[in-house]
């Protein structure tokens, strides 16, 4: 007597409730995207009214008339409840309008989206590095567990997360270009290379590479290695970190051993057998280290003068440019909440009770 | 003597609640001690505790007092860490930094406990909509990004430490809510809390004296985990300058004004973020140790 | 009953650890020709650790010594790690206790019975196939072509442990060791198993190594049955010997068995007596 294999495959009612449950947890995930959105242009919102520099004059300037002044603040909704201002601000983000920098007088989106690039860049290339690295570095350190290897990573990863970003800048830039001499110095380009290349994508890297031109390509690169390496270190650290919690945890199955009883070897064992079982949770890690290495940026560029978002961020805060710091925090908050919300989606998406009978 | 003592604290069935605790206390530390890395750890913090508290003793120098003619001089006997753009001691200021990275470290501590623990253990033995609604606001504010909204808040309120507390507090607690109400979900349902509630217990009373506790050595944890990050955070406000403002001395300041400087007088920006990230690693030491010894599963 | 396929004299595992050394196997000494014997002990009583030994898969920090260890002439214990992966899989294999976990879960049940395919007899992947689908004929899955492309986690656990065995069995080792096949199974289910067991390992003419805590099934399965307590062998003798066993263990084992036959108002326990662990 012995079953109908038919019977056993995943019948449809358990179709139809895993296709709920995916609807659910969806469903689920826009409405908490939506909320937190909404919460995070509260903050900002909070905060633009926190500021004691007085919107009003920002617009008329402060020879103007009470008359003018009072046509500003009525023009510009001060005079509604707090939670009308807030609608009218929210309506605005969403068509876009993030309100005009005082200090480059252009609309705030204008300048996010000519600076955004750089950080792009800077960020790719360093979760690349992140990945590269970090991923074979878990996997090595967890499958020989308590060896040297093991501690060396372990002790490299460690400094990682100890270090502050800003003073390993500073360092790398004494040493490798101050000292050695083999990388750049601050900025992207040197000063006779900008504007040579045509702008595409603004990707500096892409667009010299398109035009051919390998000069202003050798120059970008040297400028971008040392800040790329230093978020990579940073990403790489924190991914290997986790790449070994998880492999040691998969290491440790029934599965693994009985891989290698049927003859595998070790190594072949650690990267066919348990190694595609972590490829979920880790596509989430990278994920969420994409994420931060945007805030890292930050600091980053302010050290290396990259003319990124953090660096427009910053000066714009020194400056007392409310709309812009407030524009830029909205952008980087956004794409932080988008990747972290996705991350979490995709991780519940795949959890093995879901995949269970 | 210390036979009968250590017998006393290690013993399977305490007299008292207070011999339990200690109990508790001394098989905790004890542990710790033994474990190599919370080891070093303890003793790092142990020593930004040492030189933030004798500050005034350990420096021949005042932090603030400015030496023109001397300024930018090289580490020297007279002068160990060498002086900055301003003549100032380095050594000084880095000591006397100790104590700002401290408050900064105690006051986020304070504010971010509590409210994770209130938030967080509410909406676990509630449940239902309360849980709902608590845990919304948590994941809003859990996917908030830290730094970027510290800088924003710096912006409109101004520098200084009370508002990067402020900043980074608001950024930190959500985690913490996470943890005690993980922790209380698996708690409530225990036989003792099901007792105390028969015993016509308030929902006060089981809260604040019963699960709390419990929650309390994971929040600590995780705390100690996070002090380093919170340290890295408030060091990278103080570089862009809005931390503790001059002429106090905080080290990520004394990184920001020793950059212009590094190619030649290296010393100036790289002890103080040295500190910085000796004080960091000891926090993550310790916090691992702590982990090893307390939470083992999720290690 | 053939020449000896196996022979281990004076095993020795032992575990250090933070606090002091364990033990798991001590000096244990048996042989095995192509014939079944059955290993039964409780939890902790070395059984399961003297399985993988035999397969040179006793996990880190364990230290393995022995006098002899011999399987079909081959000196177990100077065999190198590349020595030991052309064993395994294809001379000697083992089936693991619960298929929920000893599958990959990533993988398709017919892929991972390939890959011993693939690992051992160089096969090309079109009679790779080919062989699963008979192997999985053999441990009589209906539809074999449809369960090869199953996930484990789709099948049940009495299909579950076949392809194990199926997985397993497929290069066609002269010794099976089998750690508690049946012991995750439902009752109605372990027979079948059971039975599918005992019709392939017939057929081939292999040795078969069943360890278990069960011993009624082992008993019943077995020609030969080794007691294990504390680390040590403290009986050996025919299955159908076993209600004369010498040592008070085995004696203990026996009499705590329920039978239907013979209803008792208590059932009988195993007291301890510490003289066994020396």
């Amino acid at each position: 007597m012995t079953t109908d294999s038919r019977a056993i495959v995943v019948a449809s009612p358990q179709r139809r409730r895993f296709a709920a449950t995916l609807a659910q947890r969806i469903a689920s995930f826009i409405i908490t995207l939506a909320v937190t959105f909404v919460g995070l242009t509260a903050v900002t919102f909070f905060i633009s009214r926190l500021t004691k520099i007085d919107p009003v004059l920002a617009v008329v300037g402060d020879k103007a008339t009470k008359s003018a002044y009072d046509a500003a603040f009525r023009a510009l909704g001060l005079d509604q409840p707090l939670y009308v201002q807030y609608l009218i601000y929210l309506r605005r983000l969403l068509s876009g309008d993030f309100g005009v920098s005082v200090l480059t007088s252009r609309p705030v989106l204008d300048d996010l989206l000519r600076v955004f690039p750089a950080t792009f860049e800077l960020s790719t290339i360093a979760i690349i590095i992140g990945v590269a690295i970090g991923v074979p570095a878990g996997v090595i350190a967890a499958a020989r567990k308590g060896r040297w290897i093991d501690h060396v990573i372990r002790i490299v990863g460690l400094f990682g997360y100890s270090v502050p970003v800003f003073w390993l800048g500073l360092v790398g830039l004494f040493i490798f270009y101050g000292r050695l001499g083999w990388v750049a110095g601050t900025g992207r380009l040197d000063v006779f290379y900008i504007d040579v290349v045509t702008q595409r994508t603004g990707i500096i890297l892409l667009d010299a590479a398109l035009d051919g031109n390998w000069d202003v390509f050798t120059n970008a690169f040297s400028h971008l290695i040392l800040p790329a390496s230093l978020l990579g270190y940073f990403s790489l650290a924190y991914i290997a970190r986790m790449t070994r919690s998880f492999m040691i945890d998969q290491l440790g199955h029934e599965y693994v051993t009985a891989a290698r009883i049927k003859g595998n070897s070790f190594w072949r064992t650690v990267w066919r057998h348990a190694f595609p079982n972590i490829l979920v949770p880790l596509i989430t890690v990278i994920g969420l280290s994409y994420a931060s290495l945007l805030e890292g940026a930050v600091l980053t560029e302010t050290v290396f003068a990259w003319p990124g978002l953090g660096n427009y961020i910053t000066h714009a805060l020194f400056n007392s440019d409310m709309n812009a710091v407030l524009g830029g925090t909205v952008l980087v908050g956004a794409v932080f909440i988008t990747i972290n919300l996705i991350c979490d989606l995709l991780y519940k998406l795949v959890d093995p009770r879901l995949r269970a009978r | 003597m210390t036979d009968t003592l250590s017998s006393w604290l290690t013993t399977d069935a305490p007299a008292s609640r207070r011999q339990a605790v200690l109990g508790n206390l001394y098989r905790g530390g004890t542990a710790i001690l033994r474990n190599p890395t919370a080891l070093v750890g303890l003793i790092i913090v142990a020593l930004l505790l040492l030189a933030a508290v004798f500050a005034p003793l350990l420096s021949t120098y005042s932090p603030i007092a400015q030496d023109l003619p001397n300024r930018l001089a090289p580490p020297s006997p007279a002068h160990w860490f060498g002086t900055d753009e301003l003549g100032r001691d380095i050594l000084a200021r880095t000591l006397f930094g100790a104590r700002v990275t401290l408050t900064i470290v105690a006051l986020v501590s304070i504010v971010v406990a509590p409210i994770g623990l209130a938030v967080g253990t509410v909406a676990g033995y509630a449940g239902g909509w309360v849980d709902a609604v608590l845990m919304r606001i948590t994941d809003v504010f859990l996917a908030f990004p830290r730094l970027v909204l510290a800088l924003a808040f710096a912006a409109a309120l101004g520098p200084g430490i009370e508002n990067a507390v402020i900043a980074i507090s608001l950024t930190a607690w959500p985690a913490y809510a996470r943890i005690a109400r993980s922790e209380t979900l698996a708690i409530a349902q225990s036989d003792f809390i099901q007792a105390a509630v028969l015993q016509g217990a308030s929902t006060w009373r089981i809260l604040f004296r019963h699960i709390v506790p419990l929650c309390l050595s994971s929040v600590i944890v995780r705390l100690t985990l996070d002090m380093a990050g919170i340290i890295l955070t408030a060091a990278g406000l103080g570089f862009l300058g809005l931390g503790a403002q001059p002429p106090t001395a905080e080290w990520g300041a004394m990184v920001s004004s020793g950059r212009d400087v590094i190619l030649d007088q290296w010393w100036v920006a790289t002890i103080p973020g040295l500190a910085i990230f000796i004080v960091s690693l000891g926090f993550n030491l310790l916090g691992d140790g702590l982990r090893d010894v307390f939470d083992p599963k999720s290690a | 009953m053939s020449a000896s396929l196996l022979t281990i004299e004076d095993l020795n595992v032992s575990f250090p650890g933070r606090s002091g050394i364990t033990h798991a196997v001590r000096n244990a000494s048996f042989t095995l020709g192509r014939e079944r014997l059955g290993i039964v002990g409780e939890s902790g009583s070395g059984k399961s650790t003297t399985g993988r030994a035999l397969l040179g898969l006793v996990p880190r920090p364990g230290i393995v010594t022995a006098q002899t260890m011999t399987y079909a002439g081959r000196n177990l214990l100077a065999c190198s790690e590349r020595e030991w992966q052309e064993l395994r899989g294809r001379r000697m294999s083992m089936v693991m206790q619960d298929p929920k976990y000893s599958l990959n879960p990533v993988q398709t049940v017919g892929h991972q019975i390939s890959e011993t395919c693939y690992l051992h007899l160089r096969t090309s992947r079109e009679d790779a196939r080919r062989r699963t689908i008979a192997m999985l004929e053999a441990v009589q899955i209906r539809d074999p072509e449809l369960v090869s492309q199953l996930y484990p986690h789709q099948l049940s656990g009495g299909m579950g442990q076949r392809v194990m065995i199926a997985m397993m069995l497929i290069a066609e080792p002269d010794l099976l060791i089998a750690d508690e096949p049946t012991s995750a199974l439902d009752v109605t289910v372990q027979n079948e198993v059971l039975r599918i067991l005992d019709a392939l390992v017939r057929e081939r003419g292999m040795g078969l190594i069943f360890i278990s805590h069960n011993l009624t099934v082992v008993s019943s399965f077995c020609d030969r049955v080794l007691i294990m307590y504390g680390g040590r062998i403290v009986e050996e003798c025919a299955a159908r010997d076993l209600n004369n066993a010498r040592h008070p263990y085995t004696r203990a084992l026996v009499a705590a068995t329920p039978s239907l036959d013979v209803p008792r108002a208590e059932l009988a326990t195993v007291v301890r007596d510490p003289a066994w662990l020396q």
